[in-house]
Formats: structure tokens, sequence, C-alpha cells
């Protein structure tokens, strides 16, 4: 190509070049916007969508199966075991053996892995919704979800076996 | 001006009365407080033009909180903080020129408005020269700008000076070639008898008369944008290199001065652009439908808009081809568009 002809091959071509441009940017102004204005619109979650975690404590049967399960030890149970006449049923049948005096989830150590849902027997462990997790206070990441009824059993029991213990042989005899 | 003012002096019984000087002081401040007040007005609303267009190319938003709806309020909230920000100046800055150099920059660019007409015989001063008055007062930013980035003792600040000098300069002699065509055209510098010239159609106005004045437009365009520092031709400014460039070390109402005057500058190549080339005030038709003014600002303003589209599309040229595209390009074209324009009017009108 000669140096003429190059010179407006050059014009033409940064002429056409820009025209491209502005018609790409051009119509894109006038699609709809991908911003979704959070706080006011949010975004439909999928089914399984990994949350913070939420005990239903009514149906949960202290197996310690997600304690054993979770990989950062995050899950705190402690459990007493029921009388015979103390036992429960679960909402899907299941016999409640243990009082559960404690159920303590911390959400700072967790980290949504989901694994104590997937090992929870009768799904009574299970991961909601909620992904705003952040808080003023480190300690409202900090869940319990026993009892206070589970509490008063466990702490009646425990007084009574410190009656038993204290007081002296000779009355039994 | 000063016959419509007398006309309003004479007119009225109290105006009669008070020493003519100090009328005439006071009208000329009263006058001078418009034009600023309607400088900011356009340039607050072109930054929100600006932003909403932005954001539109690039599938976001925009403002959209601040004042109730779209955000209409969002530049006038920055402009406030900026008012109530320090106003810092580095320490080893040269404090007289750091001062000086905005309201040099703002004043060229306010100085142009008086030229500008808005309609027919809307206009502050009717000179003969209008249009070499505007050339010549708004190629005085430079010095402006190259004494703000010199005062700014700050290595970024002064070579965005001299980027600035070099390139305004260079693109001062195409802008000049190309509005030389529409005078040849017109027979006149004066911005009103241009804009009466093209009355009665768009097929009257200056760009669509002559082939040659159609490629001059375009090339007018192209090296206004330059002039004004816009991007594809930002380089005295560019964020990537230089940081911000001469404005690199001001804050507050300083920085606000050289924001406002790059904004209104905008708006001065648009009225320009529309005046010379577009018909001024008449609209694209031979019956005026609309007021004058509306037409004008409508021409200016979609300008404006083109000039923004072109910011979010094109990216920024490198500093050899920027002198390429002046000296090789825009100079050569703009020259040989005279000579096609002066044989055109030699051989069709004659003159």
């Amino acid at each position: 190509m000669g140096a003429v002809a190059k010179y407006f091959s050059d014009v033409y071509r940064a002429l056409a070049t820009a025209f491209v441009g502005l018609g790409v940017t051009g119509r894109n102004a006038f699609t709809k916007p991908t911003t979704l204005e959070y706080p006011d619109q949010r975004w439909t979650l999928p089914d399984r969508y990994r949350g913070i975690l939420h005990n239903r404590i009514e149906d949960c049967i202290g197996c310690l199966a997600c304690a054993r399960a979770c990989p950062v030890d995050c899950i705190h149970i402690e459990i007493s075991k029921r009388d015979k006449e103390e036992y429960g049923l679960t909402s899907d049948g299941t016999k409640i053996t243990q009082w559960i005096p404690r159920f303590d989830i911390d959400m700072a150590l967790c980290m949504v892995c989901g694994l104590c849902t997937e090992v929870c027997p009768t799904c009574c462990l299970t991961m909601t919704k909620e992904y705003e997790l952040a808080v003023t206070d480190k300690r409202r990441m900090y869940l319990e979800f026993a009892t206070e009824r589970d509490k008063e059993m466990v702490r009646k029991k425990m007084a009574e076996k410190e009656a038993a213990a204290a007081a002296p042989p000779a009355t039994q005899e | 001006m000063k016959e419509w003012l007398d006309g309003v002096i004479a007119g009225s019984a109290l105006l009669q009365g008070a020493p003519r000087e100090i009328t005439y002081f006071l009208a000329m401040v009263f006058f001078s407080l418009l034009a600023v007040g309607w400088m900011a007005i356009l340039a607050l609303s072109f930054v929100w033009m600006e932003r909403k267009i932005s954001a539109r190319i690039q599938s976001r938003l925009g403002p959209v909180y601040c004042g109730g709806k779209f955000g209409w309020a969002q530049t006038v909230a920055d402009a406030l903080k900026l008012l109530m920000k320090e106003d810092l100046i580095p320490r080893s800055a040269d404090r007289l020129l750091f001062t000086v150099a905005p309201v040099i920059v703002f004043l060229s660019t306010l100085l142009t408005f008086a030229a500008i007409p808005f309609g027919d015989n809307l206009i502050i001063a009717n000179l003969d020269i209008g249009i070499f008055f505007i050339l010549a007062i708004s190629s005085l930013a430079v010095i402006g700008i190259i004494m703000g980035g010199w005062a700014s003792n700050n290595k970024w600040s002064l070579y965005g000076g001299m980027r600035a000098a070099s390139q305004m300069i260079s693109y001062e002699i195409p802008v000049a070639l190309s509005l030389i065509g529409v005078i040849m055209y017109s027979g006149s510098l004066n911005l009103l008898e241009i804009g009466r010239a093209q009355a009665g159609g768009f097929w009257h106005w200056n760009l669509f008369r002559s082939p040659f004045l159609f490629l001059g437009g375009f090339v007018y365009f192209t090296a206004a944008i330059a002039e004004a520092n816009r991007t594809p031709f930002d380089l005295p400014e560019a964020e990537s290199e230089l940081v911000s460039g001469f404005n690199t070390e001001y804050s507050g109402m300083k920085f606000a001065l050289f924001f406002l005057a790059e904004f209104a500058n905008l708006f001065v190549i648009s009225a320009i652009a529309s005046v010379m080339f577009l018909g001024a005030w008449h609209s694209f038709l031979p019956w005026q439908i609309l007021p004058g003014p509306i037409w004008f600002l409508m021409k200016a303003f979609s300008l404006v808009v083109v000039i923004m589209w072109m910011r979010w599309t094109l990216p920024r040229l490198r500093v050899d081809q920027l002198m390429q595209v002046c000296w090789k390009y825009l100079i050569p074209i703009s020259l040989v568009l005279l000579v096609g324009l002066g044989t055109q009017m030699w051989v069709f009108s004659g003159r």
C-alpha cells in the first residue's frame, strides 16, 4: 500500500472503529442495568444455600453426631440420661432419651461446611438462608439452643444426687 | 447591552435619579453573578449527567438516592462537601501561583460565556469579533493549567501541566482553521450574524451547506474535545499515569474551580459548535416551533451528551499519537478543506 493510500485508510479506520465502539456503548446504555439495589432488593437464594445454623431443639435427640462431625469443633453439647418415664418423641417419632442442658454453636468458629446437618438423624440441625452475619459484639455469634426446661431438669437431678451423696449413711440403715 | 441598559434607565424613575456610573456598576455585578450562577448550574448538571451516562453505559445505575429520585442532588451534595473541605496548600508550593492558577482557568471559561449567543439578541456582549474573542480567551486557560502544575512543586503535576500546554497549543490550530471556514462562508466574526445567516431549516445550517464545512464540523468537534482535555485526549490528567495531572495537589474550593471550569468548557465547545455549524437558535424546520434559546440549549446539550458518550467509549491516546492526530491529520485536512471551500465559493458565488 502506498503512503497516500495508507494515510486515507488510517483516517477511515480511525473513524470507523470509533463509530463501532460508540455503537456498542450506545446499545449497552439502553439495556437493563445489572445492579441489584441490595438492601432494598434481594437475591432469590438457592434451596441448598448454606447460611447461619439453626437447631429445632424440640426435635434434637442429643446424639452428638453433629459435634463429632464438626471439623472445627464449634458445636458444644452436654447431655444427661433421662429416666424411662421421661422419654419424649420427636416430630418424626424418634425416641428422645437425653436431657440436653447445653447445645451451643460458636458461629465465629463455624466454617459453614454443612457436615453437621448431613449427619443429623432427625434433621433438626439445619442451615438457614440467613447470610447477614455481621454483628457488633462477638458474643452475639455464640448461639445457645438449650431449653430452660432441660437445664432445670438436669439441675434438679444434680441437686438430688448431691443431696443423696451428702446424707449420712446411717439413715439408710 | 449598553443600549438596552440605557433604555431600562430611561424607563424607570428610580434609576434616573441615581448616578449613571453606579447603575452601570451594579448592573455589571448583577450580570456577572448571573453568569457565574448559570455556569455553576451547568457544571453541576453536567457532572450528574456524566455520572448517569457512564453508569448506564457500564450497566450500572449511578446515583439513585440523593435528593429522592434519580440522585439529582448528588452533585449539589458533592459541591457542598468540596466547599467545606480544608483548603490545603502544600508547604513547598508557590503560594501565589498556586492560588492564582484556578482563578485564571475559571475566568477564561467564564469570560467566554459573555460572547455566546443563547438566542437572537440574547447575548451578554454583542462583540463584532465574538468568535475571535472566544478563541483568544479560552486559550488563556493553558496559562492557568501550566501555572497550577508548576506551583504544585510535584513531578506529576508538572508533567500534566506540560502535556496540557503542548496539547492545547497544538489543537488551537485545527480549531481555528475549521472555524475559519465558517467565518469565510458567513463573512462575519460576529456570532449573532453567523447565527442569523443560518435561518430556515436544517439545509441552511453551515454543516449542510457545503461538503467542506460538513467535514470541517467533524474536525472542529475532534479538535475542540482535545482542547478541552476530555477523554480520549485527557492526557493532562491521565489518572493511570499522572495520578490526576495538574490538579493533583488541589483540594476544596480551588479544586472545585478547576472542576467547574472543565465542565463549563464542555458547554462552551458544544455551544460554539451549535452556533457555528448547527444553526444556532434556529429549529431544523423552516418555522420556529419553540423559542430560540430552547433550540440552542437542546443542540448544545445533545452535543455534550455525545462528548460524554465518546468519553466512556474510547481509550486514551498515547502522547505521540496525540501529536500525530493533530499535526499529521487534523491540520492538513483542515487546510485542504479551507482551500476546497474557497474554491467552491469562488466558483459558485464568485466571491
